[in-house]
């Protein structure tokens, strides 16, 4: 039922827009780049395995990989919904370091090592991290700041406030139970809890995001926001939703770093947002919105994740890493918009100065046909 | 300013002017009291643009069933008129009646919620989405908290069937990827499911081929066939004169003429686009077509009110079924 499922046309008047295939549902496309993006993560794992099989092919470094990877998956699902709306969120590893901050005074004051005190810790965490995505949802959609300014404002923000309350010292208040089940303990055999979780948090996103209401406008609204408004949506409210649930998302994700690092990582997350955004637009989620998948968006962040473990394991110096990931992003925008432009007719090509007007200027994104 | 509006006997409810008083209806014998309410009417609407009056005093009303064309030439208030009538803006002046009955359309919502949909050609579809997808956004239908992508589908394939909409080749294909023509008839079929009574087309054929203008000009008659109202903007006066019942033109603000497509040509209608007056039209009593508005006439001239003004009205009224 749900496939190609045609209008009978006997008559045909008009030529049909000519692409490659019968184009299907919007999803279609998001899947194909994410099965493209999968193929790069296999041929990556491919090499490295060849080169190194008895140390990269081990349970031992797959589970170190998907570990490293778990916080980063978190950030990215809420990142892939506001990179749908158009938006970007800058201020993810700041929500981070914040909410960690606060969750680990709460939790020190508290004084225990159980889960009441690390279950409390947790909803502290994702109470910071709501509070900010507030903040950068009201100012991006009712004060019409660029989100490029609000949320590189909140980046400064949070980070700065997490410093003054700490005084720049890394806090260490994490209950035992925590660390040792959440941070390093595994569900069953060698299934890291951290990755469990974050597969949980990628399930319900990717429900959201393709098989509710919610997540149909936030594709909509990434499109083209007046015609959601002209069709009864109140899009400003839904933008406040974006972003107020990637800050949840930061602020959970603070809560699993604790766990993870035992430590709050003030000066360990400047470049967190920045890899998030890279995994999420290597994943096929277009920058100008309207596009993406949540799948994506994890293979995405596994490939530097994968890049990394592999030229340590290789003997090559892990510097290289930035230049493939570079590489890669590059390359993954530059073929997004090759297609783009030849799928969707008058789409036009987008270019990467449009990109910076589109953030600076505050629209979402808005192409002007005519 | 002028109030040439209290002449305008052209249609029947806004006999009275702005204060439509007893003794504006019983000049109207010719109007049957038990008629239905026009399905929109518009009472002395005005609006302004800080010190630029973009509509004055438009007297229109909307019947139900019929194509009206809104034509004008460039700047003459079509576009403030439409957006007044779909809710984007509110007028200064005036009001808005809905069957009759006062309306505040204070924003695209409750204009939608009421009945009214405004098809635009590039603002009301979202490229990315699928045809579906476009025609059920806002109103979605829902099963165990998911999408009910199947009853969805099937929905809009029957409303596309029944507007004879055959030239779309997945129902599942981006919208983006369609033609002008078909976006629009994806537009009107997502106006038609949503229990549209009144569509808005803002240009509808502008920038489309002769075949593409055709399948819209085929879903305009498609339209008022099922009974829904149309009120269609147009340049091209070739499809006005094809798909229009009446016409509405518009000049510098005001309402020039409103009349049974039969009783104008093309050019008649030119030039009252270009002067706002036609000698030909307001030289014919007991026509329904009739200059309201006459920019070099003094202040409400009652000549044009006058016995042949209410002879109109009932003329006019018979027009609307």
């Amino acid at each position: 039922m749900t496939g190609q499922t045609t209008v009978p046309s006997p008559v045909p008047t008009e030529e049909a827009p000519s692409d490659e295939s019968p184009t299907g549902r919007l999803a279609r496309l998001a899947r194909l780049q994410a099965l493209q993006i999968i193929i790069v993560l296999a041929v990556i794992v491919v090499i490295f395995a060849f080169l190194k099989p008895s140390s990269f092919l081990t349970v031992f470094n797959i589970r170190g990989i998907v570990q490293n990877t778990a916080i980063l998956a978190v950030l990215a699902v809420g990142m892939t919904f506001v990179i749908i709306t158009g938006g970007i969120d800058l201020s993810v590893g700041s929500v981070l370091v914040f909410s960690g901050v606060v969750a680990d005074k709460a939790m020190g004051a508290m004084g225990g090592q159980g889960w009441g005190v690390a279950i409390v810790g947790a909803l502290v965490a994702i109470g910071c991290g709501l509070g900010w995505g507030l903040v950068n949802g009201f100012l991006v959609a009712r004060a019409k700041v660029p989100p490029l300014i609000v949320t590189l404002g909140t980046l400064g923000m949070a980070l700065g406030l997490a410093e003054v309350i700490t005084g720049g010292v890394d806090l260490r208040n994490v209950p035992t139970v925590m660390v040792n089940s959440v941070g390093f303990g595994n569900i069953v055999w060698q299934v890291p809890t951290l990755a469990v979780i974050a597969a949980v948090v990628v399930v319900i996103g990717i429900v959201i995001l393709h098989r509710t209401r919610f997540g149909l406008h936030t594709f909509a609204i990434g499109s083209n926001p007046e015609a959601g408004r002209r069709s009864g949506l109140n899009v400003n409210g839904h933008l406040i939703m974006i972003y107020a649930l990637s800050g949840l998302l930061a602020g959970f994700a603070g809560w699993l770093n604790l766990a993870f690092f035992q430590s709050t990582t003030i000066g360990g997350q400047s470049s967190t947002n920045l890899s998030v955004i890279a995994g999420v637009v290597i994943g096929g989620t277009s920058l100008f919105g309207g596009y993406g998948s949540i799948l994506g968006s994890i293979i995405g962040v596994f490939i530097p994740a994968t890049l990394q473990n592999g030229f340590v394991i290789i003997g090559v110096q892990p510097f290289w890493q930035q230049v493939v990931v570079g590489t890669v992003l590059i390359a993954a925008v530059y073929v997004d918009q090759q297609r783009r432009s030849a799928a969707l007719r008058g789409g036009g090509k987008r270019k990467m100065g449009d990109l910076l007007s589109h953030w600076v200027s505050g629209r979402q994104a808005v192409p002007a046909r005519e | 300013m002028t109030t040439p509006s209290a002449a305008d006997g052209a249609r029947p409810a806004s006999s009275g002017g702005r204060a439509p008083s007893p003794a504006a209806t019983t000049t109207n014998p010719a109007g049957r009291p038990a008629q239905e309410p026009p399905l929109l009417e518009l009472r002395g609407v005005g609006k302004n643009f800080g010190p630029v009056r973009a509509l004055s005093d438009i007297d229109l009303t909307i019947p139900v069933g019929q194509v009206t064309a809104l034509v004008g030439d460039n700047g003459a208030g079509k576009s403030t008129l439409i957006k007044t009538v779909s809710g984007i803006w509110q007028p200064d002046h005036g009001e808005i009646l809905w069957r009759g009955r006062p309306v505040h359309l204070h924003s695209p919502k409750a204009a939608t919620d009421l009945g009214i949909a405004t098809v635009y050609q590039d603002l009301a579809l979202c490229d990315n989405l699928d045809i579906v997808q476009n025609m059920f956004l806002g109103r979605e239908e829902m099963k165990y908290f998911q999408l009910d992508e199947i009853s969805m589908e099937l929905a809009a394939k029957q409303t596309l069937a029944d507007l004879s909409v055959v030239t779309v080749r997945s129902i599942r294909q981006p919208v983006g990827s369609l033609s002008g023509g078909q976006r629009q008839a994806v537009a009107v079929a997502k106006a038609v499911m949503q229990q549209a009574q009144l569509v808005i087309m803002d240009e509808p054929t502008a920038a489309l081929g002769v075949t593409q203008t055709r399948v819209v000009l085929e879903l305009i008659d498609q339209l008022s066939s099922r009974g829904i109202a149309v009120l269609v903007i147009s340049h091209n006066l070739n499809d006005v004169v094809n798909v229009a019942d009446r016409v509405a033109v518009l000049y510098l603000g005001r309402l020039a003429a409103v009349a049974p497509i039969k009783d104008l040509d093309t050019g008649t209608i030119v030039e009252l686009m270009t002067t706002g007056r036609s000698s030909r039209v307001a030289a014919t009593p007991g026509e329904p077509a009739h200059a309201t508005s006459q920019p070099g006439a003094g202040p409400g001239t009652p000549t044009a009110g006058g016995t042949p003004g209410n002879g109109t009205v009932g003329h006019h009224t018979g027009e609307a079924p």
